[in-house]
This record gives C-alpha cells, sequence and structure tokens, in this order.
C-alpha cells in the first residue's frame, strides 16, 4: 500500500526536505475534510524549520504602467485596455512610502518598475532612491525591475539592493499561456545572475491563472529547484481591460490547499503572502494560511491595488502569537 | 458645486445602470477614472494611500474622494 500524503508530509517535518512533485500533487488534490490537518501539518513544518517570527514587507511602484510586455495578468501592460495610466514617482515620495512602511515595524520595502527590464534611466532613479532611502529609513531595500544584465545585477549589489523579486509566476509549461513576449528561460536567466550576486532570490507567482494542479504541482518543483530565499504567493486579482479580467477568483480552499502545499515543497524558505488575498481568502482565510505555513507577509497596499490596513494584519499576528521579525534578526 | 456624472472604476456614465460591483471593488481599488470628465487619471498606489490625478480637475487623495 503506498504510503499517504500525511505521512509523507510528517516526513517533511522530520527531515526538513521537500515533498516531491507526486507529494505535492496529492496535497493539492486532498479531499476537503482533509485540509485543516494538511494545514497543520504545513504549519508544523514552518514553525519547526522557519520559526515563529513573520517578515512584514512593504512595497512601492516606482515606475506605473507602460509596460511592454503582455503578461495576461497584469493591469500595467501598455498592450491591453487597461484604464491604469504610466507614472512615476519622485524621489522624496519614494522615501516616504519606505518612511511609511518602517512605521508599520516592516523590514523589507521593495521597489517595483513595470518593465520588461531596466533602462538608464530606470536604474539612475533606482539608485537616486535606493541612496535616499538608506539616508533616512533603517529598512532593507529590495528591488523588483525586470530581467536583468549581468552589469546590472553587479550595480544592485554595489547599490546594497539585498533581495531581488523575479517572479517566474507560473510553471514553465503554462508560462506560454500567459507571457509571449519573454519566456520563462529568460526569467529563469535572470534569477541565476542574481542568485551568482549574492542577493537574495525572491521568486514566486500567482495562483488561479487558469493552470491545471498538476501545473500548480509543476510550479512548486521548479521553485524548489531554484531554492529561493523567498516565494511570494499572489492569487489572481482579475483585472479589467487585461486578457484574465473574466477569470473566476481561485477557490478558497484550492487557495488553501495550494498553501500547504508549496509550504511543503519548501520547508525552510519565506512564504510570503502577497497580492489577491483579500478577494480570494478573506480575513478568515488569511488566517488559516498563517497557521497553515505562511510566515510573510505584504502590509498596506500593493502596486495598483489597495490591501488590508497595516494595523489589521498586525493586530492578527498578535492574537495569532506570532511576533513580527525585527531589522536586528535580518542583518 | 462638483458634479460626479462618471463612475470612477469603469468610467461610465453613474445613471446607466447600477454600480455597486464598481463601489464594492473601489474598498480594494482606487479610482481611475475622474468622476468629473471620465478622464483616465495618473494614479500612484503608495504603502499607506494612493494618489490620482485628473489633467483637467487636479489632485485626489482617499481623503479628499
Amino acid at each position: 500500500m503506498p504510503e499517504s500524503v500525511l505521512a509523507r508530509a510528517e516526513r517533511v517535518l522530520e527531515t526538513g526536505v521537500g515533498l516531491d512533485e507526486a507529494g505535492v500533487l496529492e496535497v493539492l488534490r486532498l479531499p476537503d475534510d482533509q485540509i485543516p490537518a494538511i494545514l497543520e501539518l504545513a504549519h508544523q513544518v514552518r514553525m519547526r524549520w522557519c520559526g515563529p517570527e513573520v517578515e512584514v514587507e512593504g512595497i512601492v511602484s516606482l515606475k506605473t504602467g507602460g509596460c511592454p510586455e503582455d503578461c495576461h495578468f497584469c493591469s500595467q501592460s501598455g498592450l491591453f485596455t487597461s484604464p491604469v495610466r504610466a507614472v512615476w514617482l519622485d524621489i522624496p515620495a519614494l522615501v516616504e512610502a519606505a518612511r511609511q512602511t518602517a512605521a508599520t515595524g516592516a523590514t523589507e520595502f521593495c521597489i517595483v518598475a513595470a518593465v520588461r527590464g531596466p533602462d538608464a534611466r530606470l536604474m539612475a532613479q533606482l539608485a537616486e532612491g535606493v541612496k535616499a532611502i538608506r539616508e533616512a529609513v533603517d529598512i532593507n531595500i529590495a528591488a523588483s525591475i525586470g530581467m536583468l544584465t549581468k552589469e546590472q545585477v553587479d550595480e544592485l549589489v554595489a547599490l546594497g539592493v539585498h533581495r531581488y523579486n523575479h517572479n517566474l509566476e507560473t510553471s514553465r509549461s503554462y508560462f506560454p499561456h500567459v507571457v509571449t513576449t519573454h519566456s520563462w528561460e529568460e526569467r529563469w536567466d535572470t534569477l541565476r545572475m542574481v542568485r551568482e550576486s549574492g542577493m537574495e532570490v525572491c521568486c514566486g507567482g500567482i495562483l488561479g491563472l487558469g493552470e491545471s494542479v498538476e501545473q500548480r504541482a509543476e510550479f512548486a518543483i521548479q521553485l524548489q529547484e531554484l531554492d529561493p530565499h523567498e516565494v511570494p504567493l499572489n492569487f489572481l486579482n482579475p483585472r479589467p481591460g487585461t486578457p484574465l479580467s473574466d477569470q473566476p477568483v481561485l477557490d478558497p480552499k484550492d487557495a488553501l490547499r495550494a498553501i500547504a502545499a508549496f509550504r511543503l515543497a519548501l520547508p525552510r524558505t519565506i512564504l510570503r503572502y502577497a497580492g489577491g488575498r483579500e478577494i480570494t481568502l478573506g480575513d478568515l482565510g488569511t488566517r488559516d494560511g498563517l497557521l497553515g505555513g505562511v510566515n510573510a507577509v505584504i502590509v498596506g497596499n500593493y502596486l495598483t491595488t489597495l490591501g488590508r490596513k497595516p494595523d489589521e494584519d498586525l493586530a492578527l499576528l498578535e492574537e495569532l502569537k506570532m511576533p513580527v521579525k525585527a531589522l536586528s534578526a535580518t542583518l | 458645486m462638483i458634479m460626479i456624472v462618471w463612475c470612477d472604476r469603469c468610467g461610465r456614465a453613474l445613471d446607466e445602470g447600477p454600480h455597486s460591483a464598481c463601489a464594492a471593488a473601489r474598498e480594494l481599488e482606487p479610482p481611475r477614472y475622474c468622476g468629473q470628465c471620465r478622464r483616465r487619471m495618473k494614479v500612484q498606489v503608495l504603502p499607506a494611500g494612493w494618489r490620482a490625478t485628473c489633467v483637467e480637475h487636479g489632485d485626489l487623495t482617499p481623503t479628499s474622494s
């Protein structure tokens, strides 16, 4: 008789070695009545291999909209009829955004730009912004500005950017259904260079793009192979004017299965709640995920949409007796 | 007196049927269209707020809207 997936998940707890693809797929297919048990196991795995602390992050868009790429979920593509217009954030406002983020107790501040990759203007704006933040605010700075050259990777390291986000978004096999203007492999190449540079790698994706559960399992294993420091998990929030505007929101039970499955695939990784949790999981589901493997959150607003008030998330963490990771613990 | 005649989420006329879904969505979205003239606004979302600018009617913030 084959070993049950719960027994295999118990072994993840003991060894800290993630589930294989078949195991992840089994978690994603568990019946509803087994969801509480797998979430509990995923929570134990998180507590054992990551600890009780929760890493809090804020994000801001340095350059919004007007992107030449066609990521079908994204309201910032210039190729769709989305109402999002191009806008740049100035440096004083960027510093103020970092200050607001630090005031929540967050240790991470990620500067994001909607681009294929940075040009000289964006690199200069980012350099000025990072310098200004470092002079004024005590917070780790991360960046997410698309596909990079080796020279740009080196420039970010020299600036003191400690973590780089570049999401693979979905499995390799499903990616061409979501993006046609560049390839999954091009994203992988940037991630490889970031890893080699010594910056921390942040790489996740979006669930609910229309991928199958098999492709969701495939994605978890591809992330396992990458072994990033952090995996942000987004849930599709269908945006007006995008090709995925009519895609149904992911079923909350499937979202919880995915949280447990990704935790069991990646027992030692920072697993972060990112965009879409509000509409997919609501308050109750958000709590379930934090008790089911998630150990990091984005607080406040996202890039083009709004999130819960930071105070609400911080109160929930306090209620769950999950301490917010201190800046000193990240250095 | 300011006349708001356009939905700031979908950009359609407010008297063209219900906008209850837009109102619900706006709980987690900033405005995208100027309610006075229907122009698409430049919108900057910030960690603790947002700022929208209509080229004709100026700036909007969560408190001013």
